[in-house]
């Protein structure tokens, strides 16, 4: 009897991915502890003026006081969780609407020659605009509400993710479409049953590329047309030179940002398990 | 030449009939022309093993990617039971070099999915699919994904993917090319037992004279390009054969030499860069 080895091993690290052993665990959390060393050495000693910036204990206990402070204390206390969590539905209605609109684009243009003929052209046209362009057409359409950051998320996410769907589904293997029809697929299964599958793993690329780009355009909304969030707490504080909820709000957003990669891996992960070590 | 083997039984059918095909392709820089296939006839009966063998780039794969259904004919035809073939179907089940699983469906999976696109009952498809990987050696294995196969085994999937669906014809394209000695000359084994249950008309596309001759009840020999049939040989030894016997390998010395002459007019092709 042949005798089959199991492909996932843990042999090598970018394998393993995010289930890290406790080892490489701590290889991983060694960087950014010794940036914070750094940092905290650099404004007790003075090398740099703590008045511009401020220190990693005074960052922490700010944020703290944002966090878990009472509210009406002070201008920042206790308002953390609010401003994360309409940062956090922003990104997530935004990056939703550009997925929907991205993947089934993208698929159109990957796969009927017409409509990639029509719409490529305008895609690539739009996509070098920075999204920042758009700042003053969302605000006339929306106001300053939630609809203009929705609209500039969906609109920067959606780039990458139609880009990177339409790779991936224009490079279906031909030696797949030929088997499944020899196997009597209807030809309207082809798309849901071969090409999507096999775009797959594109599709992540372009969703991962996706969330990166919403969290950057959640706070570019937010200082610009929206009157909460964690981009309009930052762009506040810059007026009152509260240097130290800045750098709170700026690592609020590598954390949170950092999170929903995290998810969207897990589920990339998954639905790609039977590409492990391809 | 083209008629059926000798031995034909009264029952016996023409499956396949090829007349006068041709096959033209532009080349890559769309200025000329190459003639992959310059008139083949041949017909084959429902119950033959056929090999086709001939020396790289002479066409036989175009042969049977015209027979399956995935290209047209230039000029010519292909029947299968008196119907003009125009495009691929289940009744005529492909093999492919390179396995052509689809990796995100399980072993399970793939063998189900001609049942499940031509909505064959939830519990039927599920007692064929576990029949044909008991038959073809994969049980065990229901629930791997095709990356973690080795060679042989994806083959096996490959091929039961195929006779689950019952197909009237078995078209295989070099399908054992990639496979080392060792399990090359089991999977031939595993083919012909699995083969002679039903004895269902196969065409076998190949380079290797032996496996051509061990497989075949008759075996096509191909002209270089362009593509033409330089002579049919039966073989008519019983089954299973033996690769050693004096009467395999008079066989193998016949097809041999008419083989080298034409792979030579190969080689002197791509030394001279003219388009035979």
């Amino acid at each position: 009897m042949v005798t089959v080895t199991p492909v996932a091993t843990t042999k090598s690290s970018d394998n393993v991915g995010v289930f890290a052993s406790a080892h490489l665990v701590g290889r991983r959390i060694a960087g950014p502890l010794i940036v914070l060393v750094l940092w905290q050495v650099a404004s007790t000693l003075q090398w740099v003026d703590p008045r511009f910036v401020p220190s990693p204990v005074t960052v922490a206990s700010s944020w703290k006081e944002w966090m878990f402070g009472p509210v009406g204390t002070g201008p920042y206390s206790g308002t953390w969780f609010m401003h994360a969590a309409n940062s956090s539905y922003r990104v997530l209605v935004g990056f939703l609407l550009a997925s929907a609109s991205g993947v089934l684009i993208g698929c159109l243009i990957g796969w009927f020659r017409l409509v990639s003929d029509l719409v490529d052209p305008v895609i690539q046209i739009l996509r070098p605009i920075p999204i920042t362009a758009w700042v003053p057409f969302a605000v006339i359409f929306f106001g300053i509400r939630d609809g203009s950051a929705f609209f500039l998320i969906a609109l920067g996410a959606f780039f990458p993710i139609v880009v990177n769907t339409a790779a991936g589904v224009a490079g279906t293997p031909k030696l797949l479409v030929r088997a499944a029809r020899m196997l009597g697929i209807r030809p309207h299964m082809l798309l849901p049953r071969v090409v999507l599958p096999a775009a797959m793993p594109f599709i992540f690329t372009g969703l991962r590329l996706g969330i990166g780009l919403a969290w950057v355009l959640v706070i570019v909304a937010e200082m610009m047309a929206v009157k909460s969030g964690l981009g309009f707490a930052m762009w506040d504080a810059y007026y009152f030179l509260r240097l130290d909820i800045i750098i709170a709000a700026m690592l609020s957003v590598g954390a949170l940002g950092f999170l929903s990669d995290l998810a969207l891996r897990l589920m990339g992960r998954w639905t790609l398990r039977w590409s492990r070590g391809l | 030449m083209n008629q059926l083997a000798a031995d034909a039984s009264p029952t016996r059918q023409r499956r396949i009939a090829v007349r006068g095909l041709r096959k033209r392709f532009s080349d890559i820089a769309g200025q000329g022309q190459i003639i992959a296939l310059d008139g083949i006839d041949l017909e084959i009966a429902d119950d033959e093993f056929l090999t086709v063998l001939g020396p790289s780039g002479c066409g036989k794969t175009t042969l049977l990617n015209v027979v399956a259904g995935f290209e047209t004919a230039s000029g010519g035809e292909v029947r299968v039971d008196g119907e003009v073939v125009l495009k691929p179907g289940p009744d005529r089940g492909v093999v492919f070099q390179e396995y052509a699983l689809f990796p995100w469906l399980t072993v399970e999976q793939n063998i189900e999915f001609g049942l499940r696109e031509r909505r064959v009952p939830r519990a039927k498809r599920k007692a064929r699919v576990r029949q044909q990987i008991a038959s073809v050696g994969l049980s065990g294995f229901g629930q791997r994904y095709p990356q973690e196969l080795s060679g042989g085994m994806r083959q096996r999937v490959a091929l039961a993917r195929v006779l689950v669906n019952d197909p009237k014809i078995l078209l295989m394209d070099e399908p054992f090319a990639a496979l080392d000695a060792q399990t090359r000359s089991i999977m031939q084994q595993e083919l012909l037992r699995v083969w002679s249950a039903d004895r269902r008309t196969a065409i076998f596309i190949t380079h290797n004279i032996e496996e051509a001759i061990l497989l075949g009840d008759r075996v096509v020999v191909m002209t270089a390009r362009p593509g033409r049939i330089k002579d049919i040989v039966a073989v008519g030894l019983p089954r299973p054969r033996d690769v050693t016997s004096a009467e395999f390998n008079q066989i193998r010395r016949h097809v041999a030499v008419l083989l080298e002459a034409e792979v030579q007019a190969t080689f002197a092709a791509m030394e001279t860069g003219q388009p035979p």
